[in-house]
């Protein structure tokens, strides 16, 4: 039988419908579709997609159980080296990582590995009876600082080895950016709660509304006889533009307006907490964040235009991310960088002033770096901005922990194990990298979890 | 789930609570302060530590009822129980090398105000308070500054209490009667906090203010708090949340500060009758 050439299509919410919804937008694929999905995959020997994987899930194994149409074996073969996977088959770049080395994709469209790794975790998750094996405790504890990405990862690895594992979140749920940031469209908050419920089930416990660094500190965490701790404390303070306007009412800052919609569930008419539903919104910036901001604004119910300095080919976001917030209606605006914000006499934002820019010689990222055009600068109207400019790192941890190295931007520095400048002590994540992907800070969370393994059995 | 083990109403708006929550109460400074949630699926909202007990492991709260949250707040009685309660927030107030130091309150601003007073008594400074009021009703903790005052002086804007007028009055004649205070303290709403700063520009005493800007997680993450610094002719963003909230009241812009507190009044106004129509019919 010839391969077929391209994935199959990922059932998806009409546009229209959903730019004014937060209902999924991608509505996963049936058994049939699955199975047709994974039939795709060529099963080669050297498995290029497994090394494209930052926590090495064996794929072609999975995908051979989906084959069978046995999906709770190919489940349990991620679950050995994955902690999320309803997480990660819905928000991991894909197309960057085992998709991109998949051996398919040479000539035809790869596997759709992620797809099938969705359906695969959605199909556990309605149809698991079984209770899962509570491993035998090896009698040591662990402290997890946050509940994102790298702490449940972490917590779940060495939870599985039987160790005795504390998450403490300064929040109210656990779940990190998973439930701050990304939005229900994106990630449905019920996805999180099922996977933290998960390592809750193999006894990993979650104290929520404990800040490390302010209620308790690292030093007390050992003095209560934690014997190693791993810090995922994700992003921090947000940055602004540093441009004339940025203080002014209706201008947020990404993590603000994300927050307020997503944790606070302030889309919903009868939340407590406020937000501004504005008419025009901008948001600043290219990135994944800035792509969920502006959906989250198109939602409730505005006209909105991402503004960003480079061009399209440049757009840190991923590429479905982008596809599907122009199919919703997002108007982007590229080579085109803010110079200042106006108000409108009461302290409300009016107006955003950008000017055009250009590309020029490439910086040191290696990107071209934009340069503005003389005398271009123009207004947009709008009643509400958005700065998704990125974050950095939160320094309460930094200031309340003596002789934990850190970089000059605030950065944790560790080794290739994940090991800070502090014995027993282990970081990952966005608070070792600055802001980066949930799978990234996954593949962290599991180097850690397994040098602090190595660390403790010698104990 | 965090229990209200007392409660007590303070004047008709304002109300004291004390609530268990041991780590807090083991680590909480003056100054700093706690974030709470009613119930599930409620608003997370910042407010001062007003004084805790370590031994008893309970914090005590006092809030005016100015929205939804608070309305609701008020409707909580003891043994009832808080969904979240997350603390200690925030930067203490600094209290070093200050041996005479003058504290400025304002309406609910002094149950803030009052376990900064009690720290500096407690550590041997001496102490004088202004508190000041809109009317006699409104007083609070009088007794309890008297207690950790030097000097004491009420002020009421009706003069249907103590003297009549604001708290820059007598903070003014003291200035000028010659007074040399190491620092100025003062907490309440903007406006006032604006004004002792402008009453203590002319004789060059440093001033701290306390701000409460609008919050959410407050550890750093969202930037809602954020305000301006005018600092060596340039302006700085800070957030109150992690630098703050206590700030130097000469770089302040107070008036930025004033305008973002209003982003939701509409909102709040609105939420505050709604809540109190749900109270109304139950």
């Amino acid at each position: 039988m010839a391969i077929e050439k391209q994935k199959h299509a990922m059932p998806v919410q009409d546009p229209a419908e959903r730019a004014r919804n937060f209902k999924e937008v991608a509505l996963g694929y049936t058994a049939e579709i699955a199975a047709a999905e994974a039939r795709r995959c060529l099963n080669c020997k050297n498995k290029p997609c497994v090394e494209g994987c930052p926590v090495n899930i064996d794929i072609p194994a999975f995908i051979a159980h989906i084959k069978e149409k046995d999906f709770e074996g190919a489940y349990q073969e991620i679950h050995r080296s994955s902690a999320l996977p309803a997480v990660c088959g819905r928000v991991c770049p894909q197309e960057t990582q085992c998709e991109q080395r998949c051996t398919l994709g040479i000539k035809f469209e790869p596997v759709g590995i992620g797809r099938l790794e969705r359906f695969v975790a959605d199909w556990h998750n309605e149809n698991a009876t079984e209770p899962p094996a509570i491993p035998a405790a090896n009698g040591h504890r662990v402290a997890v600082v946050g509940s994102g990405p790298s702490g449940l990862t972490c917590a779940g690895d060495l939870a599985l080895k039987g160790y005795a594992v504390t998450v403490f979140e300064a929040l109210h749920t656990a779940g990190g950016v998973l439930v701050y940031g990304i939005p229900e469209f994106r990630l449905p908050k019920a996805i999180v709660a099922g996977e933290v419920d998960t390592l809750k089930a193999l006894g990993v416990k979650i104290e929520t509304n404990c800040v490390i660094g302010r209620t308790l500190t690292i030093d007390e965490l050992f003095e209560d006889g934690f014997e190693a701790v791993f810090i995922g404390s994700g992003a921090g303070l947000p940055k602004f533009m540093g441009i004339d306007g940025e203080s002014l009412k209706g201008v947020y800052s990404a993590n603000e307006f994300l927050t307020r919609t997503n944790l606070m569930k302030a889309y919903r008419p009868d939340s407590s907490t406020p937000i501004q539903h504005g008419k025009k919104v901008a948001v600043v910036g290219g990135g994944n964040v800035a792509m969920d901001a502006a959906r989250c604004a198109r939602r409730l119910g505005a006209d909105v235009t991402i503004v960003y300095r480079r061009t399209q080919a440049e757009l840190p976001a991923r590429r479905e991310e982008v596809e599907h917030a122009k199919e919703e209606g997002i108007v982007f605006r590229m080579l085109t960088n803010p110079v200042s914000i106006g108000g409108n006499g009461e302290g409300w934002v009016s107006s955003i002033r950008c000017q055009r820019m250009e590309l020029g010689e490439p910086d040191a990222s290696g990107r071209a770096r934009p340069v503005p055009v003389p005398d271009s600068e123009f207004d947009i109207e709008v009643d509400c901005v958005v700065m998704a400019l990125g974050t950095a790192p939160n320094p309460l941890i930094k200031n309340t922990t003596a002789g934990l190295e850190t970089q000059k931007w605030g950065g944790i520095i560790v080794d290739e194990d994940g090991l800070t400048s502090r014995k027993g002590v282990y970081a990952g994540g966005d608070a070792v990298t600055g802001a980066a992907t949930v799978i990234s800070a996954m593949g962290a969370g599991k180097v850690a979890a397994k040098a602090i393994d190595e660390y403790l059995s010698k104990k | 789930m965090y229990k209200i083990v007392e409660k007590k109403v303070l004047n008709p708006t304002v109300i004291q609570m004390d609530v268990e929550a041991p780590l807090v109460a083991k680590k909480a400074k003056p100054g700093q302060f706690i974030i709470l949630r009613t119930d599930e699926d409620g608003e997370r909202i910042p407010l001062t530590v007003a004084g805790c007990d370590a031994s008893a492991g309970t914090v005590r709260i006092i809030f005016q009822v100015v929205g939804g949250t608070t309305e609701k707040l008020k409707h909580k009685e003891a043994g009832d129980f808080l969904a979240d309660f997350v603390g200690p927030l925030g930067v203490a107030t600094h209290t070093d090398g200050i041996g005479k130091v003058c504290i400025v309150g304002g309406g609910v601003g002094c149950a803030i105000a009052m376990p900064v007073a009690q720290e500096f008594h407690r550590l041997g400074a001496k102490v004088t308070s202004i508190i000041g009021f809109r009317n006699k009703d409104l007083l609070i903790l009088e007794d309890e500054f008297k207690a950790c005052s030097d000097s004491l002086t009420v002020m009421t804007d009706d003069g249907s209490y103590g003297r009549h007028g604001n708290v820059t009055v007598p903070l003014k004649e003291m200035l000028e009667a010659g007074e040399k205070f190491d620092r100025i303290i003062t907490i309440g709403p903007l406006i006032m906090m604006k004004f002792v700063v402008a009453a203590a520009r002319p004789f060059g005493v440093p001033v701290t203010v306390s701000m409460n800007p609008i919050m959410i997680d407050g550890t750093g993450m969202c930037g809602g708090c954020r305000l301006t610094l005018c600092r060596d002719g340039k302006r700085v963003v800070k957030f109150a949340c992690v630098d703050g909230p206590d700030f130097d009241g000469y770089e302040v812009d107070f008036d930025e500060a004033m305008s973002r507190g209003r982003t939701y009044a509409d909102f709040e106004r609105h939420a505050y009758e709604e809540a109190c129509n749900l109270f109304k019919k139950a």
